[in-house]
């Protein structure tokens, strides 16, 4: 009874949807990267990234390597970037200047541990007892909206939605919304709310995989992709 | 009389480092602002018991595998680290930071990357502390000042100075100003700014007038020591242009 699950791009093309006309975002490593493939052709998306550039373009192809990829063009994640028209440089106390004074709109971040009151553990290595804080909580703490990416349980079918983080926070209530490979959690005053669920799932199945009570709203809607 | 800035070897340029010595070391994710070779002049140079100023504690090898202020760490050099991503993310290879950090030979101090860049900005500023609203609520607070600003609560941090800081740019002129390629700027300028005597090693020195002075990042009183790269050290990099494009590339 292995039900199917949304694929990482898929996750990154459901949250590619929350993106709009000159929207600044930031995008995490991992499935975050992700999603600049996913944003609708012709829509104004200005990505800003920790190490001071903004309005840069997608991640360089194989086959342009030979001729874009310049470690001095890179995003967080270090991976080789596009030049593009109307971008800019600038330093990291300015990059965070940026975030911390509101200027960044969405902040897409992976997850280990996700509370129902909103809280964001994901920067301690599980079971390493070590882990890099990086960009991560300035972003947690200042972006304007958080949209976590992740698999709905870990790879050995533990909870990452829990009712109490177990590893040290990156950000105490900042969640807006949760994007797992089976679900839309929003963050509300009264709880989890299951806004989406994947194509096949039942609310009672959703639930089974996430420790905090999800509220099951009567318009819950299946993902949609496009 | 003209100072003369220009140093013609990495080694003059990092000759008087004492042990015990705060140094900024410019250095984000990947090779690219990192001041190589004025790192490995410092380790042949054999300065002792070292704090570190730099985003990592080196090694990190997100993309790449090289050389950069790991070797510090791998001579014995450093007893103190304060970073923002200080750990390799690969279990399978723990960086030596990493090694020395766990068995208590190293000190961390883990700062949030804005909180640092902040830190190192006000350092350079004369700023003495600021409050920021980064950290309350998480282990970032433990030993902070909390304090509430319109409802909303901030963490007291304090301005961060170095003896040295190593950076890298990429064109210098003769005065010691600074311009930058990409995001190759990243943490060079605010600890050119903070420290006592900053080294830049540049791919390129002018003649004063050469550098357009609207583009100038930071300023030549910021900057006592210039080594010009001689070496190619083959990473990806095309010098030819500096990323103004007119028209999608994609």
């Amino acid at each position: 009874m292995s039900k199917e699950k949304l694929s990482r791009e898929a996750i990154a093309m459901r949250i590619a949807k929350e993106f709009f006309d000159g929207a600044v975002v930031n995008l995490g490593i991992g499935i975050p990267t992700l999603c600049s493939s996913f944003v609708p052709e012709g829509m104004d998306v200005t990505y800003h990234t920790e190490n001071g550039a903004l309005g840069f373009g997608r991640v360089v192809t194989q086959e342009d390597m030979d001729k874009y990829a310049d470690i001095d063009l890179t995003n967080a994640g270090g991976q080789y970037v596009y030049p593009k028209p109307g971008m800019s440089f600038f330093s990291h106390a300015d990059s965070f200047a940026m975030i911390r004074g509101g200027r960044v709109d969405i902040s897409v971040l992976g997850v280990l541990e996700v509370n129902d009151k909103g809280d964001l553990a994901n920067w301690m290595f599980p079971g390493r007892g070590v882990g890099n804080i990086g960009g991560g909580m300035d972003l947690a703490f200042c972006a304007k909206r958080i949209i976590g990416a992740t698999e709905h349980v870990t790879k050995d079918n533990k909870f990452k939605i829990v009712k109490n983080c177990s590893i040290p926070l990156t950000a105490p209530h900042c969640m807006d919304m949760l994007v797992t490979d089976i679900a839309v959690i929003k963050f509300t005053p009264k709880g989890l709310v299951l806004q989406e669920i994947a194509p096949g799932w039942t609310p009672a199945e959703v639930q089974e995989l996430t420790e905090p009570k999800l509220i099951v709203p009567a318009d819950l809607k299946e993902i949609e992709l496009l | 009389m003209a100072i003369n800035k220009i140093f013609a070897s990495y080694k003059d340029a990092v000759a008087d480092v004492k042990d015990g010595s705060v140094i900024f070391i410019g250095n984000f994710a990947g090779p690219g602002g990192t001041p190589f070779y004025l790192i490995k002049a410092l380790r042949d140079q054999g300065a002792k018991n070292l704090t570190i100023v730099a985003n990592t504690a080196g090694g990190i090898g997100l993309t790449l595998d090289y050389d950069d202020h790991r070797i510090l760490f791998q001579n014995h050099q450093v007893t103190k680290v304060i970073a923002s991503f200080p750990f390799s993310t690969s279990p399978k290879r723990p960086s030596d930071a990493e090694k020395q950090i766990v068995a208590g030979e190293v000190e961390l101090e883990m700062v949030p990357q804005g909180t640092l860049a902040e830190r190192i900005r006000a350092g350079g500023a004369g700023i003495a502390a600021f409050y920021t609203p980064t950290g309350p609520g998480t282990v970032i607070e433990e030993g902070k000042e909390r304090r509430y600003f319109n409802g909303r609560p901030h963490l007291l941090e304090y301005g961060l100075r170095a003896d040295f800081a190593l950076v890298r740019a990429w064109k210098a002129d003769t005065k010691g100003n600074l311009i930058f390629r990409g995001t190759q700027r990243q943490f060079n300028p605010m600890m050119a700014m903070g420290a006592d005597i900053t080294v830049a090693e540049v791919d390129e020195i002018v003649e004063p007038g050469e550098i357009n002075p609207n583009c100038v990042v930071v300023s030549s009183i910021y900057v006592k020591r210039i080594v010009k790269v001689s070496e190619n050290p083959g990473f990806p990099r095309h010098l030819e242009t500096d990323f103004q494009v007119k028209g999608e590339l994609e």
